[in-house]
């Protein structure tokens, strides 16, 4: 599996030995590659706080206090991460942009043009508006499962709720909510849906532009590996919230719900916060996307959403989810229940492949496919491979949280009873495991069904999706015959997203 | 535990019927068709299914050729032939822009045309080694107001919108492809001084932003902006829909660099397996029926034969190209590099 992962990195590796070490160093160690990596950083940085910042007072509030219409907050705040930032980009430039929908609306009042929100403030904002929810969902499972009866010693020992909430509540959050940062962070470096539309000077959009510029893939490939090494830094760094701690129950003593908080007069502002994030996040890209339809069935424009379409895309997204839950797996376990270097070394090498542009694993797959594999080129598999080496890490994300709140003693404990490995896993682990399983299979499906770069280099040849079918209709700035998969595309991966999340708020 | 078997039955068959729903067309079954002795092309194009699919479904019936298409951005189409090597599926190339067809060119992966094809085109839109051929042409243009400007109020040269008067009423869009190209043309015609020197004039007359050359010509119609720097062909759909379109072309001649002609163009593999088919293609493109297609549907300048424009669009022949070889449009890093530091993109 770690071989797989590694494979972009041997791409990498002999494109980018071309052109020989010095001048490596040259590229490594440019100006504009400083730039770079102060621009990219920056964006990391931000976009990572401010989702973090969104995030866990929703996933609180969605959790643990008597919001009003709870179970529609906790499914409509975690389905921003359905849009694609193609589309939600698109959207916020029709929106909000200079001249977009909101001037035409002021333009009465005397508003010429709207402040360009083009460069940093935009692509700041298009990212964490969809992308917060990888904290959301990571965060929101770790409340769930809190002990309350550590909430309770520390309210019984005379701490206020506030104390309580810093110094035991939110530790035990930490290496959840550092997960789904880490997550965004990723998806910040290799996104590059948001930085081409709203401009913004980020790694990707110069390796992208490097390879349109002048099919220069040595020079891009430089760009990837030090890409790669950002990765590793932001990986040690989340590394470093969950050392050397448990974070299992030791008895199963307080397995019951915690209490739920009384908002009080605090509702009308929890509201207020939540409404605005949905309207911006949710409302805004898909009132867009309608305007789109609109407009083209005005037009009389052909709708071309057939049957294939709706299959290719699904076919595609539930075999790479499946694949990356499977492949996840064996990796999760190494790391948690092991540990020590091996575990660590494996965990970082499928890390590699997820902070890497679509479409360098893309050209990867298609350098090993046509040269070592031709018999898997241009076939689904190489595509699946391509989706569990881009998105095993959100599976293996879920499956570790869920894996590390497993105490040992039950698998001990059934091994002593005589049960062999196999019919522990099957009767013990994986029914304890199976919150992390499905989350993680719900996400990476979710993330495949977007998925631009590699559906549209690894595609079997003919199998339009509908992501590729919603960049073949923009690309020419059809924007009405783009609506109807958009929407579609929108649609089929929440679906997954919510029934999970709303499963889980039954139990 | 039922309901994780429930779940992974649920997706187990969900798959199966996504797999028989994408069984349905039979299309990506080159293979097999060349066994059951049926001719098959492998055509990978940088130019979109919306734009071209029809003229190839045109081939197809016309030749009985079965063509698997693989559709995407012209670069990265470029960029994964030439990671494929020598196993390359591919037989023919049909790139968006004279740029992407040169890097393949140079890097020995297209084999040369015959001369009764390249013979068709004028020298200017192909390559001097006779390893591509341009089948459509496009010039770029400035779409201006009809009820603010008539095309005498115009400058009479590109450079020239650089005077103070056209300040906040020019829209440009920086980030699209055939700007860029018109860059390179400036750098290459005007030196990089002068290249520098227009852009900076014209950063300094604070020009609106554009995505892309439609949202210019939606603008300039609306009266937002009073001209704008574009590809020619956009107007026309509006104007075949809407004859009181306030918006027109004025296309720059003369060897001014304001009127830059770019292809798009094909060129075979070096290593296709369906060598005949291919020529077949690259004939069809050239043929009166698919230069019919760009002139009436892409509204496009066509190349070759006696195909006649549109209603509006000049012909080939009476525009002047600008002396320039179009296989030096190949420096787009040093006109992002330039674009970059002037804070334009």
């Amino acid at each position: 599996m770690a071989a797989a992962a590694l494979l972009p990195l041997g791409y990498l590796l002999v494109r980018g030995s071309e052109v020989g070490l010095d001048r490596v160093i040259d590229i490594a160690t440019s100006g504009r590659v400083r730039h770079l990596l102060w621009r990219t950083g920056l964006l990391a940085v931000a976009v990572t706080t401010a989702s973090v910042l969104i995030a866990v007072p929703v996933a609180w509030l969605t959790v643990r206090t008597d919001l009003p219409w709870r179970r529609f907050w906790v499914i409509a705040t975690a389905l921003p991460l359905a849009i694609p930032t193609y589309v939600g980009g698109f959207a916020f430039i029709a929106a909000l942009g200079p001249r977009g929908i909101l001037q035409g609306w002021l333009e009465p009042f005397g508003v010429e043009s709207l402040p360009s929100f083009y460069g940093f403030p935009g692509t700041w904002l298009v990212l964490t508006l969809f992308t917060y929810p990888y904290v959301l969902l990571t965060a929101r499972a770790a409340i769930r499962r809190l002990d309350p009866s550590l909430e309770e010693a520390s309210r019984m020992l005379g701490q206020g709720r506030w104390t309580t909430m810093r110094r035991i509540i939110l530790p035990q959050l930490r290496p959840s909510i550092a997960a789904g940062s880490l997550l965004v962070a990723l998806y910040t470096l290799s996104d590059f849906g948001a930085v081409s539309m709203l401009r913004y000077d980020s790694f990707t959009r110069a390796i992208f532009l490097q390879y349109r510029a002048s099919l220069d893939r040595s020079t891009a490939a430089v760009l990837g590996l030090v890409l790669v090494a950002v990765t590793l830094v932001v990986l040690s760094g989340e590394a470093a919230t969950r050392r050397s701690t448990g974070y299992h129950r030791l008895h199963s003593g307080g397995a019951r719900t915690a209490p739920i908080v009384a908002l009080g007069k605090w509702r009308w502002p929890a509201l207020a916060g939540l409404t605005t994030l949905l309207l911006v996040a949710l409302v805004v890209p898909l009132a867009v996307i309608v305007t789109w339809l609109l407009r083209g069935v005005d037009a009389g424009e052909p709708f071309r959403l057939t049957t294939t379409l709706v299959g290719n895309s699904l076919r595609a997204s539930v075999l790479g989810a499946v694949a990356s839950v499977v492949a996840a797996w064996p990796v999760a376990v190494l790391a948690v229940r092991r540990g020590g270097r091996l575990g660590r070394v494996v965990e970082a090498a499928c890390w590699a492949g997820h902070s890497l542009p679509g479409v360098v694993v893309a050209l990867s797959l298609v350098f090993f496919g046509a040269r070592v594999a031709p018999s898997v080129y241009r076939t689904q598999w190489l595509l699946t491979l391509a989706y569990v080496v881009l998105f095993l890490p959100q599976a293996l994300g879920a499956l570790r949280a869920s894996l590390l709140q497993i105490s040992p003693t039950l698998e001990e404990a059934s091994r002593l009873l005589g049960k062999g490995s196999m019919a522990t896993l099957w009767r013990i682990v994986l029914p304890l495991a199976r919150p992390g399983l499905l989350a993680g299979g719900a996400l990476v499906f979710l993330t495949c069904m977007k998925e631009l770069p590699a559906t549209l280099l690894l595609s079997p040849p003919e199998q339009p999706t509908l992501a590729t079918q919603v960049w073949t209709a923009t690309s020419e700035a059809f924007y009405a015959r783009a609506a109807l998969p958009a929407l579609a595309l929108v649609l089929l991966s929440s679906l997954p997203m919510a029934l999970l999340v709303l499963r889980d708020t039954d139990r | 535990m039922r309901r994780l078997l429930t779940l992974f039955t649920l997706l187990l068959s969900l798959t199966l019927f996504a797999a028989a729903c994408g069984d349905d067309d039979d299309s990506g079954s080159g293979d097999e068709g060349d066994a059951a002795g049926e001719r098959t092309l492998e055509l990978y194009s940088g130019r979109s299914e919306e734009l071209v699919g029809p003229l190839i479904e045109q081939f197809e019936e016309a030749s009985g050729i079965d063509v698997t298409v693989t559709y995407g951005d012209t670069a990265e189409v470029a960029a994964k032939i030439l990671e494929e090597g020598d196993n390359s599926p591919a037989d023919v190339f049909f790139g968006q822009d004279a740029g992407a067809l040169g890097a393949l060119a140079k890097e020995d992966r297209l084999a040369r045309l015959s001369d009764a094809q390249l013979d068709l085109v004028d020298p200017a839109l192909r390559d001097d080694q006779g390893d591509w051929v341009g089948v459509s042409a496009r010039s770029r243009a400035v779409v201006y107001n009809t009820d603010k400007l008539t095309e005498a109020d115009l400058p009479a040269s590109i450079l020239d919108f650089t005077d103070p008067a056209w300040s906040g009423r020019l829209g440009w869009a920086p980030t699209n492809g055939s700007f860029q190209a018109f860059v390179t043309a400036l750098r290459v015609l005007e030196g990089e001084d002068g290249a520098r020197a227009w852009l900076e004039g014209i950063k300094a007359n604070s020009p609106k932003v554009f995505d892309n050359n439609v949202a210019i010509v939606e603008a300039v119609a609306a009266g937002e902006i009073d001209a704008g720097f574009v590809n020619h062909y956009y107007l026309y759909q509006y104007t075949a829909e809407d004859p009181d379109f306030a918006a027109a072309n004025k296309i720059y001649g003369g060897g001014d660099p304001g009127g830059l002609v770019n292809v798009a163009g094909v060129g075979i593999l070096t290593t296709a397996d369906h060598v005949d088919e291919a020529n077949e293609l690259v004939d069809f493109l050239l043929s009166a029926e698919a230069q019919e297609y760009f002139a009436t549907e892409t509204f496009e300048i066509p190349v070759a034969g006696d195909a006649v424009p549109a209603e509006g669009v000049p012909t080939i022949e009476s525009l002047t190209l600008p002396d320039i070889d179009l296989n030096q449009l190949d420096d787009l890093a040093g006109t992002l590099a330039l674009l970059t530091e002037l804070g334009i993109v």
